[in-house]
């Protein structure tokens, strides 16, 4: 399979004023989502993840600037693309669902109206054909009784219900890409593979690329085909799956996958990782974010920015002493 | 959703009840004998007694209260002394005055308010953003009687733009005849628009002075749900969806934000029946607050019995139709019944 980038964003610096100063919560992030492939972007909380999916959305709130780099979708440069422009993109070409699906619909709009909104407003349908088609795609997301469905309140119906409506919304009009932003943070743990299953097999039947963000490295790895793992704004590792899991080469990698729960280890030898993030309103942080935290770390990681290195496609790790 | 409102409407009995029981007690407690005042300072012990049996106030309360009951039920709230006319009389001509003027101060103060709290809430920091903040604090800060009084020697005595504030129609025009005893309204069915524009002109600056008041806590009420909506969750994915500003402005946030403004709404109308009661008093208004202050001056009990009663069935009415509206807006409303 030739690999068609749907989405690449180069070298994207995102900065936020705050009261306390300015926040580098990215710096230099690279990566690339190819047609019908699923991409994970794996971290710790804090660590930029929503920061990246916000900033190719063009959602990001007022605060957060972008100070650097580009991030192209279909050939045109998403970061500088005018807000009529994003406007039409959005729920069209990109779409994007979120965690805690319950609150991430309107509470007094029934749902098959949120759905007929979306389909409204990209202009594939007419104002009486659009509750029909809100109703198909309810079907489409597994929704028993669907007519009936259409007509309920979110508050009528359990969390993974919700995000089946959110897909629903995100897919209706047959995006190129799908940003699924912990899709599955505050639902059940039968629910969670339930809506992943359910992505997954929706992306393929649309050949559509798909932005897993989670921090949940087992599930990463269970659906996607590459896997990027961020710490404190910065890109550490990227690998094909089966790579990072048999060779991790950056420490922070390996300790996440140490600390990942499976079968055959039990809780109590899961090791954590110590230390927290750095504080990302230090003037400049050039060096490694993760030297702090790590117990490979040698004289030269204070230095400048780690090394890339480039071993094959799609893979790259930052680190100046990797395993 | 009407079964709920039938419920509600239901529910809103035990409260009539409450205010029938309070009203009573209450007027008994004032000081003052009333037998005394009715029988005038000249009178005789003997003449005072008298007039006690003949108003029933030698009977005890439970008996007195089962005769203001029946009273009630064939619409007798008694006779003021000051101006002998049957107290249903009065509030029946005076009421519709003290509405009319409450309401125009509401529908002002809520047309100037939400439209300023939405657009400083999508332009935080902008020039509009800043007005609504000195507007807000400017309401506050001026009871509307001291804005009324303002208004009237700055237009009226100053500048001579506003007619005298001398009750709700200039004396060289006649009122309308009474459908809804809104003189604007009656005016209107009449087609008088002489009459019409007249009774406006005497409405502007009683009605500016209510509506600055009440205009503070709404906008600042508007603004701060529309802050909180536009900040949640399912904002966002409305702008993740591609959804235009407009629709997300309007017809996402701002019906979410209309819950509290609908709250604050009632207790800005509660406000303006107690703020009405002063402005009344400056603009001669012949409305049930003016009626009220008289009556209490004269301890005349009557009246006053009446008046507590009528505000007290606006306020259980009032608090019925923010309930409906809650209804109506919210599908969450009645759900863990």
């Amino acid at each position: 399979m030739s690999a068609v980038p749907v989405l690449s964003v180069d070298n994207l610096s995102v900065e936020f004023r705050t009261r306390g100063g300015i926040v580098k919560a990215l710096e230099r992030v690279s990566f690339t989502v190819n047609k019908g492939e699923m991409v994970a972007i794996v971290g710790e909380s804090g660590s930029g993840k929503s920061v990246t999916a916000f900033t190719v959305m063009g959602i990001l709130d007022a605060a957060g600037r972008v100070s650097h780099g580009t991030a192209t979708f279909g050939g045109l440069d998403v970061l500088q693309a005018p807000e009529a422009v994003m406007r039409d993109i959005r729920g069209r070409e990109m779409s994007m669902i979120f965690q805690n699906p319950r609150v991430a619909l309107n509470p007094i709009r029934r749902v098959g109206d949120q759905i007929a909104d979306v389909l409204l407003q990209h202009g594939n349908v007419t104002r009486r054909e659009a509750p029909q088609r809100a109703i198909e795609m309810l079907a489409r997301v597994r929704i028993p009784d669907p007519e009936r469905r259409a007509r309920a309140y979110p508050f009528e119906l359990s969390g993974g219900m919700c995000q089946r409506i959110m897909i629903a919304i995100a897919l209706s009009c047959a995006p190129k890409m799908l940003i699924a932003d912990e899709p599955t943070t505050g639902l059940d743990v039968t629910t969670q593979a339930a809506i992943m299953d359910l992505i997954a097999e929706l992306g393929a039947e649309q050949g559509m690329a798909t932005l897993l963000i989670t921090h949940d490295l087992g599930m990463a790895a269970e659906y996607c085909d590459q896997i990027v793992v961020m710490h404190a704004g910065h890109i550490v590792e990227a690998a094909p799956t089966a790579d990072l899991f048999a060779h991790p080469r950056h420490p922070y990698t390996a300790k996440l996958i140490a600390a990942t729960p499976k079968p055959s280890v039990r809780l109590r030898d899961l090791v954590a990782i110590p230390g927290n993030l750095p504080d990302l309103r230090a003037a400049e942080i050039a060096s490694c974010r993760y030297s702090a935290r790590c117990e490979r770390r040698q004289p030269r990681c204070d230095q400048a920015l780690p090394h890339v290195l480039g071993e094959q496609r799609n893979s790259m790790v930052a680190c100046w002493n990797p395993l | 959703m009407l079964s709920l409102i039938g419920k509600r409407i239901v529910s809103a009995i035990p409260s009539v009840i409450g205010v029938l029981v309070v009203t009573f007690v209450l007027t008994r407690a004032l000081p003052g004998d009333p037998a005394a005042y009715f029988a005038g300072p000249a009178a005789t012990p003997q003449a005072i007694e008298e007039v006690r049996r003949s108003l029933g106030l030698d009977k005890t309360l439970p008996e007195q209260f089962v005769v203001y009951i029946k009273d009630l039920a064939t619409g007798n709230l008694g006779n003021s002394i000051a101006t002998g006319q049957p107290v249903l009389t009065e509030i029946r001509t005076r009421l519709p005055a003290s509405l009319e003027l409450t309401l125009y101060g509401l529908l002002v103060s809520v047309l100037i308010a939400v439209p300023l709290g939405v657009l400083a809430a999508t332009r935080p920091g902008s020039w509009i953003d800043h007005l609504c903040r000195v507007v807000t604090t400017a309401g506050v800060s001026l009871p509307a009687f001291f804005t009324g009084l303002l208004l009237v020697y700055v237009l009226y005595y100053r500048l001579g733009w506003a007619p005298a504030p001398l009750g709700r129609l200039d004396i060289f025009y006649s009122a309308p005849t009474t459908v809804t005893g809104f003189y604007t309204i009656d005016a209107l069915i009449e087609g008088n628009l002489e009459i019409f524009r007249a009774a406006l002109a005497q409405l502007l600056l009683p009605v500016t002075a209510l509506a600055v008041f009440t205009l503070a806590p709404l906008a600042r009420m508007t603004r701060a749900a529309m802050l909180e909506v536009l900040g949640s969750d399912f904002i966002r994915t409305a702008r993740a969806s591609g959804l235009p500003k407009g629709k997300i402005v309007y017809g996402y946030a701002f019906r979410n934000a209309m819950l509290p403004v609908v709250t604050t709404l009632g207790m800005v109308f509660s406000f303006l029946l107690g703020a009405n009661v002063l402005v009344e008093k400056v603009f001669s208004w012949p409305g049930i607050g003016t009626f009220a202050i008289e009556a209490l001056v004269a301890s005349d009990y009557a009246p006053i019995q009446g008046f507590v009663l009528t505000m007290a069935l606006l306020y259980v009415m009032l608090n019925l139709a923010i309930d409906v509206l809650y209804i109506v807006i919210d599908p969450r409303v009645g759900f863990e019944s």
